[in-house]
């Protein structure tokens, strides 16, 4: 987006430089591990040299040449963006150095790069996809879903996504090269995180009453034990919201709600699960030393 | 526990230590898989699968937004999920207690990785000069070592947390004095308020989605009661 607009115009060869499919095999792999030696120095830099190494092998003179040798310590410098996007910033820049575009563009290319991919990734994958596939599991679970179910359920879902991502990424990148930014006004980048939002909420709302149930165990009887007849159906059924001991069950539910409460309220300066670790460091104490 | 117990619980924790941010980041590190897996390692997925879920709620928070500082759930949840199925599955405070192992062995995961990343920026900054001449051989000698210093640093937080946790969780759930049914309660209600406090956080910028999360919640409720 921002990169389009402050790229002067390029030639750029009409169809992109062959590059063998081992090649892309190869690239597609190292970029699972672009992490690998992330730092807060150079962040992801030293693994987009990682990823982009077997194609820049392609290069004039091969692994041994000057091109080759800058080029890898061009990429190999300071980048920052989501580990899943940055397949679309090595598919562009891979192009670009085969097609033999000058240093500096290449340089300024990059750095243009940096914003929109994490941003980008952050929403539609850690704020988004993530919780969805997460949410939807634990439904799953809340359900009476078994082990494998459950958890075959959220890594098919997720890996769907996320190594989807990563290809369409190294291929638009590829395809469009320093013109890549525009790739970036896709629909699903742009409407995307908000429309998984939307159901993201809903499959919280789903989950959370479900998955609680669940895990509650022993202490289901403390809420259940009332049976009610549907009149309609005729079918027998526990009810949840009334419990043996009410006092006990609405205690909790003010809990719960001054919990999330204080949660929203101090985000920024304290995290849920800090809280969660001292509430039950306090609370484990309590019932040993008692 | 002995080394023969403890030795593929911390080489789980490695491996699912890794996927957090160094390699392949598929989420098989996510505090619901990587607890089950520990439970179906120890021979009991069900129990595994109960913490997972129990962590999943409370990580649901936790964004592994690139430089920031977040909890490491995968070596974690190995931890929750072992001593969940090992001592506490059927006793009073066992979910409890394995919960807390967990929250604390993933606040000192997430210090180790920020140690990790800074031991990885000083490798970079000693091979500063290979790495402007372009050398292949000293980038993929940094990933690799980047990688492996991960790996390593999962099995031995892993280890170690396994070692110093399972015996005081033995000896807290032999002191156990609070009922089982007001323990676990306690327990959900925690995991509920960080829950919902996340979906606030995660939602509350989109139009629309409070209004979901609601409709969700309604949905969720009507099924629990005429399941």
């Amino acid at each position: 987006m921002n990169a389009a607009a402050t790229l002067p115009p390029v030639s750029q060869a009409a169809s992109p430089p062959r590059v063998p499919a081992t090649t892309w095999v190869s690239v597609y792999l190292r970029m699972l591990a672009v992490q690998g030696a992330w730092n807060y120095e150079s962040m992801l830099g030293n693994g987009i040299g990682f990823a982009m190494e077997p194609v820049l092998r392609l290069l004039p003179g091969g692994v041994h040449g000057a091109s080759f040798k800058q080029a890898m310590a061009r990429e190999s410098r300071y980048f920052n963006a989501h580990p899943y996007l940055a397949a679309v910033a090595v598919g562009a820049l891979a192009r670009a150095e085969l097609e033999g575009e000058a240093p500096a563009r290449i340089e300024r290319f990059r750095t243009a790069l940096t914003g929109p991919l994490g941003s980008v990734g952050d929403r539609l994958v850690w704020a988004g996809w993530l919780p969805l596939c997460s949410l939807l599991a634990l439904a799953a679970f809340g359900l009476g879903a078994g082990p494998a179910l459950t958890i075959g359920m959220f890594l098919v879902l997720y890996n769907a996504g996320h190594l989807g991502l990563r290809a369409w990424g190294l291929t638009v990148g590829w395809q469009r090269g320093v013109r890549v930014a525009s790739a970036l006004g896709n629909p699903v980048l742009r409407h995307g995180p908000a429309q998984i939002a939307r159901v993201a909420a809903v499959a919280a709302g789903i989950a959370l009453p479900l998955a609680l149930y669940r895990v509650i165990g022993p202490a289901r009887a403390l809420i259940t034990g009332v049976r009610i007849r549907i009149p309609l159906t005729g079918r027998v059924t526990h009810s949840v919201l009334i419990g043996r001991d009410l006092t006990l069950v609405a205690g909790v539910f003010l809990l719960v709600a001054l919990g999330a409460m204080l949660i929203v309220r101090l985000r920024g300066r304290v995290e849920g699960w800090r809280l969660a670790l001292w509430g039950l460091a306090c609370f484990v104490l309590y019932s040993v030393i008692r | 526990m002995s080394w023969l117990e403890l030795l593929p619980l911390a080489l789980l924790g490695g491996l699912l230590g890794l996927d957090v941010v160094a390699f392949p980041q598929a989420m098989i590190s996510r505090p619901l898989v990587a607890s089950t897996l520990t439970g179906a390692l120890v021979g009991y997925p069900e129990n595994g699968l109960i913490v997972g879920a129990t962590l999943e709620l409370i990580a649901l928070e936790t964004l592994p937004f690139g430089a920031s500082r977040y909890p490491e759930w995968g070596s974690a949840s190995v931890v929750g999920g072992a001593l969940f199925t090992l001592h506490g599955g059927q006793l009073a405070g066992g979910l409890e207690v394995a919960v807390l192992g967990a929250l604390a062995t993933a606040f000192v995961g997430g210090w180790s990785m920020v140690k990790l990343r800074q031991l990885n920026a000083r490798w970079a900054r000693n091979s500063a000069q290979a790495l402007e001449a372009g050398a292949r051989g000293t980038v993929t000698r940094l990933q690799l070592m980047g990688m492996t210093a991960d790996l390593v640093r999962g099995v031995l937080l892993t280890a170690l947390a396994l070692a110093v946790l399972s015996p005081i969780a033995t000896a807290c759930l032999a002191l156990w004095s609070t009922d089982a049914r007001l323990s676990r309660t306690v327990v959900i209600a925690v995991a509920a308020a960080v829950t919902s406090g996340a979906a606030w956080k995660l939602f509350h910028t989109t139009s629309g989605a409070r209004l979901c999360f609601v409709g969700g919640l309604v949905a969720g409720f009507v099924v629990l009661f005429l399941r």
